[in-house]
C-alpha cells in the first residue's frame, strides 16, 4: 500500500485544496446523513414489525384455547 | 436476463461503490490540471453531475406523474414524489458545491447575476413547494392527483429553463455540454464516469426509498389485519405529505390466521 501511495502523483493542496474537500465532504455528509435517516426508519419498521409479530402470537394463542361453555 | 434483479438495492450499492471508487480515483490521480483554475476545478467532476442527476430525477417525477395520471395507479405517484424528493437532496448538494466553487473561484458564495446559478435556485425553489403542497391537502386521492398536476407543469419548466439560460446573451458560468465541446479526452472520460457514478448513487438511494416505502405499506397491512383479529378499530392515519403505497382489499369473510391458517366463522 505504501509503495503504491509512493507511486501515486501528489495533489497539489495548496489554496484551492479546502474548497475541493469541502465539495466532496458535503456529497460524503449528504450520503451519511441520508444513510442514518434510512437506517433510523428502517430501525422504525423493525420494532414495529416485532410488536406486531408479539401481538399477532397473543391472538393465535387466544383463538386456539377452548372457549368455556361452548 | 434478469433486469428486475439488477436494480435492488444491494447490486446497485455495490455498483455504485466501485463506479464511485474509479470516479475519484480519475478525478485525483489521471484527470490533468485545468490551465485557469488548476486544482479548483476538480469540484466540476461533483458538481456539475450532481445537477444533471438532479434534474433528470426532476423530468422523471414529472413522467411518472403522467404515468399515475393516465393509469390513476397510486404506485406512480409514489415513484414520482420519490423521484422528486431525491432530486431535492442532490439539489441541495449542487447548490453547496457550486457556492464552494464560486467562493474559491469568484471570490463569492453567491453571484446573483449569473444566470445559470440563479435558475437553478428558481428551480429548486420551485421543487421545495413540492412537499407542503402535499402536505396541505388532506384527502389522499386528491394529494396525488394535485402532486402530479404539478410534477408535470415543474418537470416541463425544468428542460424550458435550461434552454433559457443557454439563449443567454451572459456566458459566464463554464459551459459543460453540447455548447463547447472542448474537453480534453482525459477530463471527458473522467466526466462522464464521475456522471455515472452520481447517478448510480441515485439511482441506488431511489431504489431503497422504494423499498422502504413497501416495507411500511406491508407493515400497514399486517397492523390492519391484526387489528381486524383483536377487534380493535381502525386508526385514522396521520396526515402526511409522504405518499403510501396501496394497501391489499379488505378481509371479508374467513380471516387467514397470522401464523397461516385459516380461521373459520368470523364475521368482517
Amino acid at each position: 500500500m505504501a509503495a503504491l501511495l509512493a507511486e501515486l502523483p501528489a495533489l497539489p493542496l495548496h489554496t484551492a485544496g479546502k474548497y475541493v474537500a469541502a465539495a466532496y465532504i458535503t456529497l460524503f455528509v449528504v450520503i451519511v446523513i441520508y444513510v442514518a435517516v434510512m437506517a433510523l426508519r428502517v430501525g422504525r419498521i423493525e420494532r414495529q414489525l416485532g410488536e406486531l409479530s408479539e401481538r399477532a402470537r397473543d391472538a393465535d394463542a387466544a383463538g386456539e384455547q377452548p372457549r368455556v361453555g361452548a | 436476463m434478469d433486469w428486475k434483479g439488477l436494480a435492488t438495492p444491494r447490486v446497485l450499492a455495490v455498483a455504485t461503490a466501485v463506479v464511485m471508487a474509479a470516479a475519484l480515483t480519475l478525478v485525483f490521480f489521471y484527470a490533468p490540471l485545468e490551465a485557469e483554475q488548476g486544482f479548483l476545478q476538480k469540484i466540476f467532476y461533483v458538481h456539475v453531475p450532481l445537477a444533471i442527476v438532479s434534474l433528470c430525477g426532476f423530468i422523471a417525477g414529472g413522467i411518472l406523474a403522467i404515468a399515475h395520471l393516465r393509469t390513476g395507479d397510486s404506485r406512480w405517484d409514489v415513484r414520482s414524489y420519490v423521484a422528486i424528493h431525491m432530486s431535492l437532496i442532490f439539489g441541495l448538494a449542487t447548490l453547496i458545491t457550486g457556492s464552494i466553487w464560486a467562493k474559491g473561484s469568484w471570490g463569492h458564495w453567491w453571484v446573483w447575476n449569473e444566470p445559470t446559478l440563479v435558475s437553478f435556485l428558481i428551480v429548486f425553489l420551485l421543487y421545495a413547494t413540492y412537499q407542503p403542497l402535499r402536505f396541505a391537502i388532506e384527502d389522499p386521492e386528491r394529494q396525488a392527483r394535485y402532486a402530479s398536476v404539478f410534477a408535470i407543469t415543474a418537470g416541463a419548466f425544468v428542460p424550458m429553463n435550461f434552454i433559457a439560460v443557454r439563449l443567454s446573451s451572459a456566458y459566464v458560468h463554464p459551459r459543460v455540454l453540447g455548447a463547447t465541446g472542448n474537453l480534453p479526452g482525459p477530463m471527458e472520460l473522467t466526466f462522464v464516469i464521475s456522471l455515472a457514478a452520481i447517478a448510480l448513487l441515485y439511482a441506488t438511494l431511489y431504489s431503497l426509498e422504494l423499498h422502504t416505502k413497501h416495507a411500511r405499506a406491508q407493515l400497514r397491512a399486517l397492523r390492519r389485519r391484526v387489528d381486524e383479529r383483536t377487534d380493535v378499530p381502525e386508526r385514522a392515519s396521520a396526515r402526511s405529505a409522504a405518499p403510501s403505497l396501496p394497501l391489499p382489499p379488505r378481509t371479508v369473510g374467513t380471516i387467514t390466521s397470522m401464523s397461516g391458517r385459516p380461521r373459520a366463522g368470523r364475521e368482517a
